[in-house]
């Protein structure tokens, strides 16, 4: 039972280590455009993309291409977990401005 | 205009597909009108809760509020669904037995018909909540009423023609193979709205992707485009799935296929079971 509970443990313990191992990358949303409008990412692992909205209305962060979709409220942050990938260059978009909106995830 | 247009035009068809193969198969059941307007009046009133209370769902689950919803409202839809087919399935033979005419039939199914009206509401509220943000969005960037309005009504009235095109396209199925067909079409809705919820599972990091991007057929039908969306709602269509969206997807084809098969069972065998070598008349 003990050794059950220990490698629970170090069960949880390792998911909690790889969540913390996911390399970070941030985006912005301004005017309702993305900045950069082109984010270089690694190839082969999953990235965690911290999306941050400072217009004042809401925006979809989404692609197709990468199959992500995630509502950014006004004047807040939003993470989204995407990968791993192959190399490559993926367009994502905002959904609700899809005029000026636009972007690139250039996976290399 | 356009714009609005276009996004309310494809997230009305979402939910529009999703109630006509619903509708379709509740035909002739009495008072299915009602709960099919039932349904929707408390998908819209979910749709603004959960429009109104964003904020609040976003910041729940460490930041994965929006994700868990999603995938908690589509897996209920499934559980649902596939309810209702297994007991479709379980009374598909006394119905066939006093099958005099599908109203007398097809009347028994009105029990399991509150919980279609719960897929319907589920459905509503999901591609709802969208719109009512985005047509909020979009007051804020100071479009023209005439505009909004336009819009809204070109994309409601387009999502539900089409809605209704599927449905008198059911229509003309042969009544000997309607029930077959249409119970047919909502095992693989609920198995492409399993895989979908494991997208949003694993967009939370909840899930192992079991291999992303499998496959890419983007090239051929792009989840973007109007044919992709229609046939990801309809089958669970996806140009490049994760591993463990198919994982969902089997599991869910599996287990709705495996409920009916030993459902349709008569009863005799059912109570004797395993013991297989009776032979049946």
């Amino acid at each position: 039972m003990n050794r059950l509970a220990l490698a629970a443990v170090l069960l949880l313990w390792s998911f909690a280590a790889r969540a913390t191992d996911v390399p970070e990358f941030h985006l912005a949303i301004q005017d309702h455009a993305y900045q950069p409008a082109e984010l270089k990412v690694p190839a082969g692992t999953k990235v965690k993309l911290v999306i941050e909205n400072r217009d004042a209305s809401p925006e979809e962060f989404e692609s197709t291409e990468f199959n992500r979709e995630k509502i950014v409220l006004p004047n807040s942050t939003i993470t989204v977990y995407v990968g791993p990938l192959k190399p490559g260059s993926y367009r994502f978009f905002g959904d609700f401005h899809q005029d000026t909106a636009q972007g690139r995830l250039i996976v290399e | 205009m356009p714009g609005v247009a276009l996004l309310v035009f494809r997230e009305v068809l979402e939910a529009a597909l999703i109630v006509s193969i619903v509708c379709a198969a509740t035909r002739g059941v009495r008072l299915r009108g009602l709960y099919v307007l039932g349904g929707i009046g408390l998908g819209l009133a979910g749709a603004l809760l959960v429009a109104l209370g964003a904020g609040f769902i976003a910041g729940l689950a460490s930041g994965s509020g929006q994700e868990l919803l999603n995938a908690g409202v589509l897996l209920a839809a499934v559980a649902m669904i596939g309810w209702h087919v297994v007991w479709m399935s379980r009374h598909a033979r006394e119905l066939a037995q006093h099958m005099s005419a599908v109203g007398q039939a097809v009347k028994a199914g009105s029990s399991s018909l509150t919980l279609l009206l719960a897929v319907i509401a589920l459905a509503v509220l999901r591609e709802g909540s969208e719109v009512v943000l985005f047509l909020y969005s979009m007051a804020m960037g100071g479009i023209s009423a005439g505009g909004l309005i336009g819009g809204i009504a070109l994309g409601v009235g387009g999502g539900v023609a089409l809605g209704f095109a599927l449905y008198f396209g059911l229509l003309r199925i042969p009544l000997k193979h309607f029930f077959g067909a249409t119970n047919v079409m909502l095992v693989l809705l609920a198995a492409g709205l399993a895989s979908t919820a494991a997208r949003f599972l694993l967009q939370a990091n909840r899930l192992p992707a079991l291999g992303e991007q499998l496959w890419n057929t983007s090239w051929l039908l792009s989840n973007g485009s109007l044919a992709g969306k229609t046939l990801g709602i309809l089958i669970g269509y996806d140009a490049s799935p994760a591993g463990i969206q198919l994982v969902f997807y089997a599991v869910t084809l599996l287990l709705l296929i495996g409920g009916m098969r030993l459902a349709a069972r008569p009863a005799a065998a059912r109570r004797e079971a395993p013991a297989a070598a009776i032979p049946q008349s």
